[in-house]
């Protein structure tokens, strides 16, 4: 085991970035023209990095699988965006943005990193605005924010249940105006199969044509990963369907560390599974729980007839439901985190509680605020000074409706049920990945010249992700940090002269790929990749889920290693390699998601504590919260790839100069 | 299980798109109420590498959750299937009956040819947008984001442009293949914010004449895109299109 260094400028906390900002050397104008770079994933990481790269004069090519840029994953984000704007007036600043953000991760995210993404979190939102994103404004024109959980200031900005689609298009807007430029070289319905390292430093990448099936070689004197995080491995996750930890897992295999895989966030509003044909969840934003409130009955005999429909929720007594966050979280109530709402929710659904049919459902009620809150306000507007509670319901209605209007639509479409009169079904799922691969200060990886961004790194968000900060780090990475760091490698780059794709690595890199996918073939199995993959998603669900203990993980990696096996063997390929070829693309996915819920199982078996949204049941508090072991676990778990099903384990010493770590409290 | 359904589907299948496609008949059994559409192509093709005759249908398909735009089936003769303001990954078989005949094809349009089976090219509409559809302001130099106030109004019109998924929907269901629809959600969203203003003439034009070249027909202002929009796209953007279009070629110096 070695210590890794990540170059961490020195200075304070509050200074580090601008004055490391005004040393990182220069590529002047001319230089950069010769120097290319690849961009791999199109997201809000991927565009706005390629964007802001091609502003200043660099030669870029962008990758993505889907058949436009505008259609990779980030467009789903429903919720929110944060900045530490203080527009609200409410204390917030740039040290509390830093400081919920790491109390957030429960301790285990890196100070510098995380203050930098504080710093940068306004400049996004100015940058979005003036690019024409047309977020939620109040009456006087000025924009509206609305509270996430883990905070108790108003930072996050939104356009109603669609920001991660409109901050996408805004993006993508740029992108397409480089593309227009002839500055940035599109590749659309392409996939990256491998990164080509010459003399220890990345110079390429392999990627396939989807809809011909040719292989192409691209040379760039450096290589961006932003293709997001590797949720799908649970195979039931809120990720797109096509979500991918293929171009991550390709650099891990080429000498890119992987850290701390076993950080995934299980989100807590979730729509819950409905049968065995389910092929992805969907979520219920996290922004919903500024006004809806969550609760069981406080019964069980009540919960039963809930089950059984002989009782209606909305007929349950005030007195006779419990609001199990509000009961034990009053400081934050429904807006604790993430990974504190998800267990809390698991607890009462495994004591009994739950309210569907599956057992596995709580409800997310938004009757109260409704009335209360919204109508009450509308009925003052309006000047009637004894609403009746129809006309009450009737106003809120309309609030709620402009507020969440799409979420609720699309909680009808997928239950069949009314959220405007019946409370929300919700359950954890699959939602987010903080483990990725290892990045140093500069969004670097160990191999020189390939650099990760946005959900593929780990960087930021340590055991737990807040809600609306996967958006800022994507775009923050993207638009306010590679645009700086990455001249401290390409300054030194200047005089490379772009190698030629016929060179002997890209040629080895290139047959490498073609012996995969001949081999994906040649097995001539009798089962679909799907049937793969459903059962890797149970094996990590249930062993590597929400809660975690060392005799499931020793079983599962087990488990995991013969499925491996099973896979190679028995698997189903049809159709032709030079083909558009949907389950070739499946195939080659789910292959390399086997490996990596390997190292999952492997890492959270050897982080022996509980964190954030790893929860070893074997290190919790009394009161079943995580219990974290600072003296032996502050670190980052960077694991080497040595051959499959084997890595070196590698640490990253977490140092906190500026922030006095405690358990995490959210009472 | 009771209420399951027997689906009979009649779907495109085109080896690519140099050759010959056919419609082909799939008897899919006991299919969930629950199910989404897309979930039933799965079960479908599913059985179709078990029984190792016919190749899997190809669909495009990602989000599943009708947001990023790829699903683009047109069944029973109308885009994104029989409901309003849904596409087809939010389409549920519970809106259709036991022994229903299902039609599925892909999008038509000359400008979004057809790749394999359902997948159709629609890079037109990424082409479209490179040549206007942006506010060129470079990274780093934008002013305070309340700085410039919006009224709420103008703010929400925007964003109810904006709200285009791109999906194409439009020109499948348009008798001639208009693209107006997306365009001018696309002009609309940035004519409608103080930002988009200096460009306002040049994206206009720049946008519909690219729309032109790409192959896309005209508007006769029959309303199907508005009808079969998954998200509920405005037919006013066109009228706002319109006058945009002719303020730019009459008043500007870029006409």
């Amino acid at each position: 085991m070695s210590k890794i260094d990540s170059k961490i400028p020195a200075g304070d906390l509050e200074t580090k970035w601008t004055k490391y900002k005004s040393s990182v050397p220069l590529v002047n104008p001319s230089n950069k023209r010769n120097l290319e770079i690849v961009v791999v994933g199109s997201g809000l990481a991927g565009s706005s990095a390629a964007t802001s790269l091609a502003e200043l004069g660099y030669k870029v090519k962008v990758f993505c699988f889907q058949d436009s840029p505008r259609r990779a994953h980030s467009i789903a984000a429903q919720g929110g965006i944060n900045a530490a704007k203080n527009y609200q007036n409410d204390g917030d600043s740039v040290y509390r943005l830093f400081y919920d953000t790491i109390k957030g991760g429960d301790y285990r995210a890196r100070e510098a990193n995380v203050h930098r993404l504080a710093e940068v979190s306004s400049n996004i939102i100015d940058q979005a605005v003036a690019s024409g994103v047309p977020f939620a404004r109040e009456y006087g024109g000025l924009l509206s924010n609305r509270s996430f959980g883990g905070t108790q200031v108003q930072r996050t900005f939104y356009a109603a249940g669609q920001t991660g689609q409109q901050l996408l298009l805004g993006a993508y807007s740029g992108l397409q105006r480089q593309i227009g430029l002839g500055n940035v070289q599109m590749f659309a319905r392409h996939e990256m199969l491998e990164v080509v390292n010459i003399d220890g430093k990345c110079r390429g990448i392999i990627a396939r044509d989807l809809i011909s099936g040719k292989l192409e070689r691209h040379f760039g004197h450096a290589v961006l990963l932003c293709t997001g995080g590797y949720g799908n491995v649970f195979y039931l996750s809120t990720n797109a369907m096509a979500c991918n930890v293929t171009a991550a897992w390709k650099a891990h295999k080429k000498g890119a560390y992987f850290a701390n895989p076993c950080y995934t966030q299980i989100h807590p509003t979730c729509i819950p599974v409905s049968g065995d044909h389910q092929s992805k969840l969907t979520l219920m934003s996290e922004s919903l729980r500024n006004d809806g409130r969550i609760w069981v009955p406080k019964r069980k005999e009540d919960a039963e007839a809930i089950r059984n429909g002989k009782l209606n929720p909305n007929d349950l007594k005030e007195e006779d439901r419990d609001y199990y966050l509000e009961r034990r979280y009053p400081a934050f109530g429904n807006l604790v985190p993430r990974d504190v709402a998800s267990r809390a929710a698991k607890e009462r659904c495994d004591a009994g509680f739950g309210v569907n049919k599956t057992g596995e459902a709580v409800y997310l009620d938004f009757a109260f605020n409704m009335k209360y809150k919204y109508g009450k306000q509308v009925a003052t507007l309006k000047h009637i000074s004894n609403p009746t509670e129809a006309q009450l319901t009737e106003f809120g209605h309309e609030v709620i409706k402009e507020k969440y209007g799409n979420l609720f639509d699309m909680y009808k479409q997928i239950t069949g049920v009314n959220p405007y009169e019946n409370p929300m079904m919700i359950y954890p799922a699959v939602h987010y990945t903080m483990g990725g691969l290892w990045v140093d200060y500069n969004l670097m990886t160990t191999v020189p010249g390939l650099y990760a961004l946005g959900e593929a790194n780990f960087s930021d968000h340590g055991a737990n992700r807040l809600g609306a900060s996967a958006l800022m780090q994507g775009l923050a990475d993207g638009y306010f940090v590679i645009p700086y760091t990455i001249g401290a490698y390409l300054a030194n780059e200047i005089s490379v002269k772009s190698i030629s794709t016929d060179h002997e690595a890209f040629v080895e890199a290139e047959k490498n790929v073609q012996s995969t996918i001949e081999k994906l073939f040649a097995v001539k199995g009798t089962k679909p990749v799907d049937f793969f993959h459903k059962r890797l998603g149970k094996i990590i669900w249930d062993n590597c889920g929400m809660s975690r203990n060392v005799k499931d993980l020793t079983k599962a990696i087990s488990d995991l290693q013969a499925l491996r096996e099973e896979f190679w063997k028995d698997v189903r390929v049809t159709g032709e390699a030079n083909d558009f070829n949907p389950e070739l693309e499946k195939a080659g996915r789910v292959a390399d998601f086997i490996e990596l819920g390997e190292l999952m199982c492997k890492d959270a078996l050897e982080r022996n504590e509980s964190c954030g949204g790893h929860f070893r049941e074997d290190h919790q508090t009394e009161e079943g919260e995580a219990l974290r072991d600072d003296e032996k676990f502050k670190n980052v778990s960077a694991w080497e790839f040595k051959e499959t099903g084997n890595w070196d384990l590698h640490q990253e010493e977490l140092v906190y100069e500026n922030i006095k770590i405690a358990q995490r409290s959210y009472k | 299980m009771s209420g399951n359904m027997n689906i009979n589907l009649k779907v495109w299948r085109q080896k690519n798109g140099k050759s010959q496609g056919k419609l082909v008949d799939y008897k899919v059994e006991n299919v969930s109420p629950d199910m989404s559409f897309l979930e039933m192509f799965d079960v479908l093709n599913d059985r179709l590498i078990n029984e190792g005759k016919d190749e899997p249908i190809a669909f495009d398909h990602d989000c599943r959750e009708g947001i990023c735009g790829s699903c683009s089936m047109y069944i029973n003769g109308r885009p994104h299937g029989p409901n309003q303001g849904v596409t087809t990954c939010q389409l549920h078989m519970r809106s259709f009956k036991d022994n229903d005949t299902i039609v599925v094809e892909p999008w038509r349009s000359a400008a979004f040819p057809v790749i394999k089976d359902l997948a159709t090219n629609r890079s037109a509409f990424d082409r479209i947008i490179a040549s206007g559809g942006f506010i060129s302001i470079n990274t780093g130099n934008a002013q305070d984001a309340n700085s410039l106030p919006i009224p709420k109004g103008d703010a929400d019109d925007s964003f109810a442009a904006a709200a285009c998924i791109g999906c194409g929907a439009c020109v499948a269901a348009c008798k001639n293949s208009s693209a107006m629809l997306f365009v001018s959600a696309k002009v609309s969203q940035l004519a409608l914010l103080p930002q988009g203003a200096p460009e306002r003439a040049t994206r206009v034009i720049n946008m519909v004449a690219q729309m032109d070249a790409e192959g896309f027909g005209s508007c006769t202002n029959t309303g199907a895109c508005e009808a079969e929009c998954p998200k509920q796209i405005s037919l006013t953007n066109i009228a706002r299109l319109n006058r945009e279009y002719y303020k730019a070629t009459l008043f500007s110096n870029e006409g």
